[in-house]
């Protein structure tokens, strides 16, 4: 499904002493079965775009397009949207409300309309593929660990079956080994069903191992857009809108600086020790 | 959405009445709340609605923002306006079935809903241009004598800052929430009674799990900065009258006498 984001600004509190243009003319295309990440420093305006995609927030002008389907049109079917793109808020697990995990993950196609049985099966699944352990289904859902907790909020989104999925900082909190643990899994999911993905982050780090294309809003505008390795060979304008590339794209520069004859399109660790090792394993 | 609600929100900005010591402004909505009851005459009333206007417009508070705070009393508002109308004895201007409509019932309905509109305008005026903080900070001063008889003014105080800190906090958690309930196919606004309340159940419970959460954190980082009552503690900033204080009580006792002058001689 193909999201085309036409010329979309967003005003808060229009009107008054506080109005905060939180976006202000963004136009973006995002192609069937991409995996995009989307950066920027805080209060950027990434959570603002996000919530359009879904009609969560309308625009104060301009629009978007689902599926080439004008998604604030008057006679669009807000429900059929929210099947269709799924969103998972930052901290999600702080929305979960059922006394049981397996409960809470069936509200989703529930609210669908969908057989009793069909949302079973879909929850189960949902479950499934965020790999939580059959026996914390029937649990409550605060009696988990913070993880697994935000595995769950993520399966009740995906219980949806969405062909667009959003997650806005899905590992804002979560030790490196959580952290690797989720994006491994949202990575696996696209891999496996080519659904369109769009990350939310504020780490470099995660973005650059994992997604296509990277978006960088800074102020509410698209500032840099296009693959890792192009949008980390900015790093001076990166720097300017508060962020940093990649720590491999440093130790590249650093190491160009000083006369070694490296690639200058280097953005994760393991391309950097690889080329590290041949210019200096043949040196050496 | 449901940052629509402006009541008890502050409202940035540099007025003369931002200015205002707090003490001032709270006394001020206290007797002009009491000047709107005092009477129930035309006149009087007229001169406090000019007055509260000639205030709004000192605020610099847009008369807009001040109005959306007032759309979430309008039901309160047609409810007593309805009792009034219906429900005063008197003698009958329309009729109908079992209800009648008395020329008494109608006058008081109009009183009261005026009445209100003053209320909420003023009390919100002063919680627009006040900040949480500095409204605690006067009552506590206004309070004080009372810790002679054993009241625990400063404890009060702070209970209601904390209160009252907290309402912006849950309203943009509550928007939050609803949303990304509604990001899982939640729907709030159809259905008969029951099932909207049975759609709250999503909103109420993360919320007040939140709200818990808060209150724990909160606790916890006051123990660990050793927070402990009022006694012996000092201010950052003590409040103190200045010039601009006593125009402002010189003010209010020409615009209570006026009020009583006109309530008495017409
Ligand atoms: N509900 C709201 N009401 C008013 N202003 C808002 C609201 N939500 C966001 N803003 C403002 O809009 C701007 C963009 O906020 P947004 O949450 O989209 O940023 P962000 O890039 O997601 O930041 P972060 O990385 O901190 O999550 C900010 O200036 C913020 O203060
Ligand atoms: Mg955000």
């Amino acid at each position: 499904m193909s999201i085309i984001i036409d010329h979309l600004t967003h005003e808060y509190e229009t009107g008054t002493a506080m109005a905060v243009k939180a976006i202000s003319d963004v136009s973006l295309q995002i192609p069937d079965g991409q995996f995009v990440g989307l950066i920027g420093h805080t209060g950027s305006g990434k959570s603002s775009l996000i919530q359009h995609l879904n009609g969560l927030l309308k625009p104060t002008s301009g629009t978007v397009y689902v599926g080439g389907e004008d998604i604030f049109d008057k006679d669009y079917d807000k429900k059929k949207l929210r099947s269709r793109v799924g969103l998972v808020f930052q901290y999600p697990e702080h929305q979960l409300f059922e006394a049981d995990v397996f409960t809470d993950v069936c509200f989703g196609p529930k609210n669908l309309g969908l057989e009793q049985k069909e949302v079973e099966l879909r929850a189960y699944d949902a479950l499934k593929k965020v790999g939580l352990e059959d026996d914390a289904f029937y649990v409550s859902p605060f009696d988990l660990s913070g993880g697994q907790k935000r595995r769950v909020a993520i399966a009740g989104v995906l219980a949806m079956k969405p062909e667009v999925l959003i997650l806005d900082e899905p590992t804002a909190g979560l030790d490196p080994a959580g952290r690797e643990e989720i994006l491994g899994l949202i990575a696996g999911m696209q891999k496996e069903t080519g659904m369109t993905i769009i990350l939310v982050s504020h780490s470099m780090e995660d973005v650059a191992n994992y997604v296509d294309r990277i978006i960088v809003m800074n102020k509410g505008s698209v500032m840099l857009d296009g693959s890792p390795k192009e949008v980390f060979s900015h790093v001076e304008q990166l720097e300017e809108a508060g962020l940093a590339a990649p720590e491999a794209c440093y130790i590249m520069r650093d190491l160009q600086k000083a006369g070694f004859d490296l690639p200058g399109d280097v953005t994760r660790i393991e391309e950097a020790a690889d080329a590290i090792l041949n210019v200096f394993g043949s040196g050496v | 959405m449901i940052r629509e609600i402006t009541i008890g929100q502050y409202y940035q900005t540099d007025s003369v009445l931002h200015r205002l010591d707090p003490r001032v402004k709270l006394i001020f909505v206290i007797l002009y709340i009491v000047s709107i009851f005092l009477y129930r005459k035309p006149l009087p009333f007229l001169l406090a609605a000019l007055f509260l206007a000639l205030c709004v417009g000192l605020s610099k508070v847009p008369f807009s923002y001040i109005v959306r705070g007032l759309k979430a009393v309008v039901v309160l508002m047609l409810f007593t306006a309805v009792f009034n109308l219906f429900l005063t004895p008197g003698e009958t201007l329309v009729a109908w079935g079992g209800l009648k409509i008395t020329k008494e019932g109608a006058l008081i309905a109009a009183f009261m809903a005026a009445r209100l509109v003053l209320l909420i305008i003023s009390s919100s005026l002063m919680t627009l241009t006040t900040t949480p903080t500095q409204l605690t900070d006067a009552m506590e001063k206004l309070l004080w004598p009372l810790q002679k008889i054993h009241l625990p003014v400063h404890e009060v105080a702070m209970m209601m800052s904390i209160a009252l800190r907290f309402i912006p906090i849950l309203l943009e958690e509550t928007d939050k929430i609803m949303k990304a309930q509604m990001a899982r196919g939640a729907d709030f606004e159809s259905g008969n009674l029951l099932r909207r309340l049975k759609a709250m159940v999503p909103i109420l419970v993360p919320l007040f799990i939140s709200a818990f959460r808060r209150a724990n954190d909160l606790a916890m980082a006051m123990e660990a900065r050793c927070y402990q009552g009022g006694e012996g503690r000092t201010k950052m900033k003590p409040l103190r009258y200045k010039g601009a204080d006593t125009v402002a009580y010189l003010i209010l006792m020409v615009y209570l006498a006026a009020v009583i002058a006109v309530g008495k001689l017409t």
